[in-house]
């Protein structure tokens, strides 16, 4: 096709000139409508909906701050501690700094949290968006190797024998597992090696892959449409001027919208950054105050906050836990034979897996410290199948059975209360509530294709529900 | 005996009963000296005399205690050590290798040791100023000295000639776990040698010392809660501005 120059009248601002210049040439324009100037979003979005705006903030401000840190800190088994007392004391505004990065790496776990919890209030991962949720998925699991590789960095007590901790759990895989630590470690033990090759998976490779996962998340998002907490679908009533009804213009409804959002987080975070930048010990850990030493091990090594629910699963699976869950996978085989409409072939099939995994269970085996490793793997998995589990008549919990709210409030606290345990140092009472509260959350979601369809449904509206302001 | 006398008998076994429980000595709380210019003055007297001579606190340098009010020129003067620039790190002369060898453990650097003792038990400040000041003579231990918060700790009372020497009296009880054992408990401090101070006086230099390194582990924390203040009275300010902006926008939508 033929270049076409846009013409201008002489009078014309240079402003409209120069994006009509850039037009020509690049879809500025085209890109900001489509992307959020003109991008139609419904009308109804409510709290639950800042998150997604607010994650993409506290992505750029650890980009941002982080790149200040980079210019100051060393990643040198000897210096790295040093270095960030150096950026505390000696950097202008080097404190500052230090305590954006570390607290908005807790804020953005929160954030993420809720960002989830969003999703399953109201089914924004079913049918057609369950790509919009593998990508959150693989930005999910690239952030939590993205805090575990920064964690190090600091080389504090807590850095240093919590990576130690977590890299020897890869040695418990059958046959490779050794060879696999010391090929991530870079050594027999966490050390300088491992210290250098963290820092450049920590400040290239994984924000690389988080970008370009970003991006595509975003894509697959605008290219479905948003959900929202009715779980209606807007494109199905489209209005004379060709866009939904119930939609309205991103900008600029939702930039102001946003805007008082993201002050309100600002609000909370500052308090924190200017007034509690330790949160008891949570957001920056007391024991990393002590320079790593390879020689002393820490009474209680515990991963940081946002990691504990998932540690919780690990430390649940004991020896004697092992025949409950030998029992449950018998159980759950049983159930699928008996209430599937699984084709046999797959029945059969799912019958073969259950056994191996019975009999690898057997104490002679493999021992529970290997199925922790691999239950703590699961528990984290088995988020990304939500869209092929979730049977339920309607997207929104506002149209479910009242009693699926309890499901889902029982839910929360379980993983609230596993992620509490995670903090805790391991006693018997402790160990059986969280075994408990691992049989509920993998029951939670292995059941849920039978649950979530269970009960009387309430009807969907066909407009959303809103109230004017 | 009389009911008063009754009392403080059992009174001083409390602190025992706390260890017995929660299997740690309690701290006492650590004046607060953070305001306290003069105080933290002190500390960094205190520290630079008695704590140098082992210790390092490598990433604390000398002219940043001109944020506790004092000159080049008076640092310079009276809390140097010969040799050293008001410039230069607060490092120790004390060789690693010799103190090894010596006391069995390297002291350890003490930049940030306020913020890395805290714990559920008290803040680093708790910690640190109830460890100074319950170090007791201990002839089973190669220098002398032992500490109740620290037990078998490795480093000797450097200010002993300030508190004076204390014995540890302990009594034997049963043991509530197992009564054909006893166990040692503590019931106090006695003084065998009087120190240069009165008991008041050396709490008092105690918590100057502990208020300077509480300073020392986060000299911007000032500037932090001061600036914050003003951030939070700026957000607040532009968060009710954004809310009312948001509401002009959306009476528009019906």
């Amino acid at each position: 096709m033929a270049f076409h120059e846009t013409k201008f009248p002489a009078d014309a601002p240079l402003a409209e000139k120069a994006v009509g210049w850039v037009d020509d040439r690049f879809p500025l324009t085209k890109l900001w409508n489509d992307q959020w100037g003109k991008y139609y979003a419904p009308k109804n979005f409510n709290f639950w909906y800042i998150f997604g705006s607010l994650a993409m903030l506290v992505l750029v401000m650890q980009i941002v701050t982080g790149i200040f840190l980079t210019m100051h800190y060393k990643p040198d088994a000897n210096l790295a501690f040093g270095s960030v007392e150096y950026i505390m004391r000696e950097v202008p505004w080097g404190w500052l700094v230090r305590y954006m990065h570390s607290t908005g790496a807790s804020a953005f776990f929160i954030i993420i949290y809720l960002h989830m919890t969003r999703a399953l209030l109201y089914g924004s991962y079913r049918k057609p968006r369950e790509l919009i949720w593998l990508f959150g998925f693989a930005i999910f699991l690239c952030l939590m190797a993205e805090a575990f590789f920064g964690y190090l960095l600091p080389w504090g007590q807590m850095s240093y024998w919590g990576a130690q901790v977590i890299v020897n759990l890869f040695g418990a895989i059958p046959f490779i597992g050794p060879d696999l630590s010391l090929w991530i470690r870079g050594d027999y033990v966490v050390s300088d090696a491992t210290l250098n090759r963290f820092f450049a998976f920590h400040v290239i490779a994984i924000p690389l892959v988080l970008l370009g996962l970003v991006a595509a998340h975003l894509i697959a998002l605008h290219e479905i449409g948003s959900n929202n907490p009715d779980g209606v679908e807007v494109k199905e009533n489209i209005g004379a001027d060709g866009h939904p009804v119930d939609s309205i213009p991103s900008h600029p409804y939702y930039t102001v919208h946003d805007l008082f959002g993201v002050s309100i987080f600002l609000l909370i975070f500052s308090s924190v950054v200017f007034f509690a930048p330790e949160m008891g010990g949570y957001f920056l850990e007391y024991n990393n105050f002590i320079p790593a030493d390879s020689l002393k091990t820490p009474l209680h090594i515990a991963p940081t906050w946002y990691f504990t629910p998932f540690y919780s699963v690990l430390r649940a699976i004991t020896a004697d836990f092992m025949y409950v869950l030998m029992v449950a996978i018998a159980a759950y085989v049983v159930f699928i034979w008996l209430k599937s409409r699984l084709p046999t072939k797959v029945k059969a099939a799912i019958a073969v897996v259950a056994l191996v995994a019975i009999i690898g269970m057997l104490p002679s085996i493999l021992d529970a410290k290997f199925w922790g490793v691999v239950l703590f793997g699961v528990s984290v998995m088995i988020l990304a199948f939500l869209p092929w589990l979730d049977y339920s008549k309607v997207k929104s919990i506002r149209y479910r059975p009242d009693w699926h709210k309890y499901v889902y409030i029982l839910f929360g606290l379980s993983f609230l209360t596993l992620g509490y345990l995670g903090t805790q140092a391991p006693t018997d009472g402790k160990t059986l509530l969280s075994q408990v509260c691992t049989l509920f959350y993998f029951s939670f979601f292995l059941l849920m294709p039978w649950w979530s369809a269970m009960g009387t449904f309430k009807t969907v509206p066909s407009r959303v529900t809103f109230h004017p302001h | 005996m009389n009911f008063s006398k009754k009392l403080l008998a059992i009174l001083a076994l409390v602190p025992g009963l706390a260890l017995a429980a929660a299997g740690g000595y309690p701290l006492d709380k650590a004046p607060d000296r953070s305001n306290n210019m003069a105080a933290l003055q002190h500390g960094a007297k205190l520290f630079v005399n008695y704590c140098l001579n082992c210790h390092a606190a490598s990433s604390m340098r000398y002219n940043r205690l001109k944020d506790l009010g004092l000159s080049e020129d008076q640092i310079k003067n009276n809390l140097l050590f010969t040799g050293d620039k008001v410039g230069d790190m607060m490092t120790t002369a004390l060789n690693p290798k010799d103190a090894k060898a010596w006391f069995g453990a390297v002291p350890p650097d003490l930049s940030v040791i306020s913020r890395s003792r805290a714990s559920s038990a008290g803040s680093g400040s708790d910690y640190l100023y109830t460890y100074l000041r319950t170090f007791y003579k201990d002839d089973t231990r190669p220098t002398g000295w032992n500490n109740m918060v620290l037990p078998a700790v490795a480093m000797p009372h450097a200010m002993w000639e300030l508190q004076g020497v204390r014995n540890a009296k302990m009594v034997e009880e049963k043991d509530p776990h197992d009564a054909t054992k006893t166990v040692h408990k503590f019931v106090g401090f006695e003084q065998v040698t009087p120190g240069k101070m009165t008991k008041l006086e050396f709490d008092t230099a105690t918590a100057d010392l502990v208020g300077y390194m509480e300073w020392m582990a986060e000299p911007a924390q000032a500037t932090r809660k001061r600036l914050g203040v003003w951030v939070l009275l700026f957000l607040s300010l532009f968060c009710f501005l954004a809310w009312r902006l948001n509401a002009s926008f959306w009476k528009e939508v019906k």
